[in-house]
């Protein structure tokens, strides 16, 4: 089957380990306010390819991709996740190593059908890196304009499928550059063990020109970029109270 | 006379593998039977001495001083620069571990006539200076230079080219440059071993004196000439460069008088070094065992060395900067690459060659060239990457594309020209304007900007849309065309420059019985592949002016551009190099001259754009070219690898001189900073 596809890029380097081939998809539920891919929210205008098509396009590069794979981003991956399904299982059989770089919106348990294909998209998915748009529920929903019981769903789900998880976490001053947020999403993330890494990336406004062009207004004009040193500052906080709710969950452990 | 020399009686040698070089000038033999291959890491380096901070610093405080004045602190307006014009310069003699400026002192620019005593006094007036009327009056009068040859015999459809900027950069009034001497030979046999097997050189022509045994002869005796100026060069300094050197301090010094002769001798387009480190690394590899030098002190000698090189200037006008950016020296010094045996080439002279862009900081000068093979050792390339994320300084060749058709002791003159090291030479040639030529093909050979008849009147294409195969057909008329002129000028000019500039010091320096590589060049390679492309996958309607030359196109549609690793353009790129060159090899070349091509314009994009009408491919009359093979800005939309992949197709044997694309990258975006990202968690935990 086809995937609507919004570009490719050959020298993808912060998509996951190694220098990847990541393919960007069109579509996406959540608005975030900081979105820079806002050309990616819509589905019109996609280039229409199969897995096979990628793949072969793949291949003429994969001398480059020893150490590194294949991503799909976007837009929101599992919008598409047949397409995904598809496009992981025959990367697999060639020994291509996969990463998957999602929201988790689209997750819903309640619904047998879905589950299982995200069973199947778990066994030829190598790599899943997880957005965490916002810990706090309300401030969620005013970032992203969608809920985020799902999302954390999602997060407990790949825990339970043992699925390496990188975790990926926005810093915006004023919004989620706040103390007490990212102490409790530490807390938050300490309950899951199978998180290997953690990315705090600075808010910035590169995607301001991309909304002019398409005439959105740019709801975070006012805002400044987050520098690195508030990102590393940021993960420090973050990795803080994680250990804290680490040494507390080991205590229980220890009294029961 | 003896045909064979006998080895040299020196002590210089002790502790060095014997061979074939010992009785003959056959430097790669010499490197081949002693080098050290360095796999290790870059702990061993040393910082910059006090005494290397302090010249340092006065080379800083000149520079400001230079750019304070306008770009130019001194010149010479009286002498004529030759190897002993001048007498010793310095910086600070108590602290030059390696000596030597091209003029009495330094900053102080010479001033070379042999090119053309026009653009000399040009390159005076412009910055503020005037040539001595009596040197102007025997230049002109007395003594032809070499651009006033080449003018005696140029026609009016050549002229017409040059004027109306579809050949240009043409060095008919400039040094050609582009000839790397091997510099090592000096500092390995000394001059007079040097001298003798010129002689021997010149009696081998024999007697029966045919135009090309005088001309070789002539030469020869030029030579010697220039080898024993050089000894006289290097006594104005209080050393003698007779014998040869004793140590590594020593080969450096002797290695930088033979280049530095050069450069006091030929204002060139490019003045490049070689590959010097390698062999270099022989002697500092005796000196560490032998307890003669210490690490620091080896290192003190490089940057001492690095520093002189950057210190090399020439008077040149405004115009000459604006097409080559800068005020370019080209001292390229290529490093690494593999041998052909297997072994790496990289030595710790390798990296200490690196470790001067954190000594003394960064620059462009020397440019340091890393010959790239996926064979090399790990801890070379992580500290090549480590140095080129610092300092932005360092270019990139394919070692395995070149290896195989030059060896392993070639090193590249200039950005891209390969040649094997004291074995070939080049004739310089500049570029042809091949986006102009396409426009020729439309217009009847009529110029787009200036309305002249430069090409014969071929028939324009009168059609309100272009007809892919129409506008191919003519195309290939006009390319034949240029392919015949274009060589005609460099035939005229390197006849020229070999007649009244003659590059004494540095032919001095190679085989008598070199390879002449006839290097020629091509601008606007992806300009023209998008526009056949668009003429060809969209539609392209001519706008035409009241006198019918079409000046402007409106392209409806999409269609494939070259950088996206797409066959459909990418293969038109690919034609255009190999027809072009297929052309071009139709011609009488000058001395028997081997014709190659390159596509390159780092630094002349710009002033191309300027010079070049709008064209089918959506660029408009004035926006620069994209550099060399590099796709044209913006078009590329399938990042940096697909955008390679498309410039890697280009056959190389049909574009010998090289390939060069420019790379540019943010450090951001060639992976996550370990600060902010780490991999692994439970580390950053400590559970």
């Amino acid at each position: 089957m086809e995937g609507l596809i919004h570009s490719i890029e050959t020298f993808g380097t912060v998509d996951g380990p190694g220098t990847r081939y990541v393919v960007f998809v069109k579509g996406c539920p959540m608005r975030c306010k900081y979105c820079h891919n806002p050309d990616t929210w819509e589905a019109v205008g996609a280039t229409k390819m199969t897995p096979d098509e990628i793949l072969k396009d793949y291949e003429g590069y994969k001398e480059f991709y020893k150490k590194g794979g294949l991503t799909v981003t976007g837009g929101e991956p599992l919008v598409q996740i047949d397409f995904l399904i598809e496009l992981f299982e025959k990367a697999k059989e060639k020994g291509i190593h996969t990463c998957l770089d999602t929201s988790g919106i689209m997750f819903r348990r309640n619904n047998p059908e879905l589950l299982a294909k995200y069973e199947r998209l778990m066994k030829v998915t190598d790599l899943i890196m997880l957005d965490i748009k916002h810990i706090d529920p309300k401030e969620h929903l005013e970032l992203t304009k969608q809920p985020c019981d799902n999302i954390f769903d999602f997060l407990k789900f790949l825990d339970e499928q043992e699925k390496e998880i990188w975790i990926r976490h926005v810093v915006v001053p004023g919004i989620t550059l706040v103390p007490e947020y990212l102490k409790r999403l530490g807390t938050f993330l300490a309950h899951f063990r199978h998180i290997k890494a953690l990315d705090v990336l600075p808010y910035h406004d590169m995607g301001k020109t991309k909304y002019e062009q398409m005439g959105i207004d740019y709801v975070l004009k006012d805002t400044p970029p987050a520098t690195k040193a508030q990102a590393i500052e940021a993960r420090t906080t973050i990795i803080d109270a994680m250990r804290e709710e680490r040494k507390k969950m080991q205590m229980e452990h220890d009294l029961d | 006379m003896l045909l064979k020399m006998d080895a040299l009686e020196t002590d210089s040698w002790d502790g060095f593998v014997g061979g074939k070089w010992q009785k003959e000038v056959e430097v790669r033999d010499f490197i081949q039977r002693n080098y050290t291959p360095y796999e290790g890491d870059d702990s061993f380096l040393a910082g910059p001495t006090q005494d290397t901070k302090d010249l340092w610093q006065m080379v800083l405080d000149l520079s400001k001083k230079e750019r304070e004045a306008g770009g130019v602190l001194d010149m010479d307006t009286k002498v004529v620069s030759t190897l002993t014009s001048h007498q010793a310069g310095y910086l600070d003699k108590s602290k030059e571990k390696i000596v030597g400026f091209q003029t009495d002192k330094p900053f102080k620019r010479g001033m070379n006539v042999y090119g053309g005593i026009r653009m000399a006094m040009k390159a005076c007036e412009d910055n503020g200076y005037k040539v001595d009327p009596e040197i102007v009056e025997f230049f002109t009068t007395h003594r032809k230079t070499h651009n006033a040859g080449v003018f005696d015999v140029y026609d009016d459809e050549i002229r017409r080219c040059r004027t109306n900027h579809i050949i240009t950069g043409l060095p008919d009034a400039y040094g050609r440059g582009r000839i790397i001497g091997d510099y090592r030979r000096v500092a390995l046999y000394g001059i007079d071993f040097l001298i003798e097997d010129k002689k021997i050189q010149k009696e081998s022509f024999g007697t029966v004196y045919t135009d090309d045994v005088i001309r070789g002869k002539e030469e020869i005796a030029e030579q010697i000439r220039a080898l024993q100026e050089l000894k006289k060069m290097a006594s104005f300094y209080g050393i003698d460069i007779s014998k040869p050197a004793k140590n590594v301090q020593e080969a450096i010094q002797f290695l930088y008088f033979g280049y530095l002769g050069a450069v006091k001798e030929q204002n060139g387009a490019a003045m490049s070094l070689g590959r010097t480190s390698t062999f270099l690394d022989i002697y500092a590899e005796r000196d560490l065992k032998n307890g003669t030098f210490t690490e620091e002190q080896i290192q003190e000698f490089v940057d001492h060395f690095v520093m002189k090189l950057r210190c090399v200037k020439f008077a040149r006008t405004p115009e000459y900067n604006s097409i080559f950016a800068g005020d370019p020296v080209w001292v390229t010094e290529s490093l690494g690459g593999m041998g052909v045996d297997g072994r790496t080439l990289v030595t710790k002279m390798s990296f200490r060659y690196l470790n001067t862009l954190d000594n003394l900081g960064t620059a462009p000068e020397p440019n340091l060239t890393v010959l790239w093979s996926t064979r090399l050792p790990i801890n070379w390339k992580q500290y090549c990457a480590k140095m080129s994320i610092k300092s932005s300084s360092i270019q990139y060749e394919n070692d395995d594309l070149m290896r195989p058709v030059h060896g392993d002791d070639y090193g590249i003159a200039c950005c891209v020209s390969s040649m094997r090291i004291g074995k070939d030479m080049q004739f310089f040639g500049a570029r042809a304007n091949l986006a102009k030529c396409l426009l020729y093909a439309i217009n009847g050979g009529v110029d787009e900007c200036t309305g002249v008849q430069v090409a014969p009147k071929y028939r324009p294409i009168t059609s309100e849309y272009l007809d892919y195969d129409e506008v191919m057909e003519k195309f290939d008329d006009m390319m034949e065309w240029l392919a015949k002129v274009y060589v005609s000028a460099l035939n005229i000019i390197h006849y020229m420059h070999d007649k009244y500039a003659y590059e004494r010091i540095q032919m001095a320096l190679h085989d008598r019985d070199v390879k002449r590589y006839f290097a020629t060049g091509l601008a606007g390679l992806s300009v023209v592949a998008d526009s056949l492309s668009a003429i060809k996958y969209a539609k392209v309607k001519c706008i035409r002016n009241e006198q019918g030359i079409v000046t402007s196109y409106e392209t409806e549609g999409d269609f494939p551009k070259y950088g996206n690793n797409d066959d459909r353009v990418d293969k038109i790129a690919a034609s255009l190099v190999s027809t072009f060159m297929h052309k071009l090899r139709k011609h009488h070349v000058y001395r028997n001259g081997f014709p190659t091509m390159s596509i390159l314009t780092i630094t002349s994009n710009v002033t191309y754009g300027k010079n070049t009408g709008d064209t089918p491919c959506g660029r408009k009359h004035g926006e620069p070219f994209a550099p060399g093979a590099n796709p044209m800005h913006r078009r590329d939309t399938h990042g940096a690898i697909a955008s390679l992949s498309s410039v890697a197709k280009l056959p190389y044997m049909d574009s010998q001189d090289g390939i060069s694309n420019t790379f540019s990258i943010i450090p951001g975006a060639l992976g996550k900073e370990d600060q902010v990202f780490a991999g692994d968690l439970d580390v950053d935990l400590k559970l």
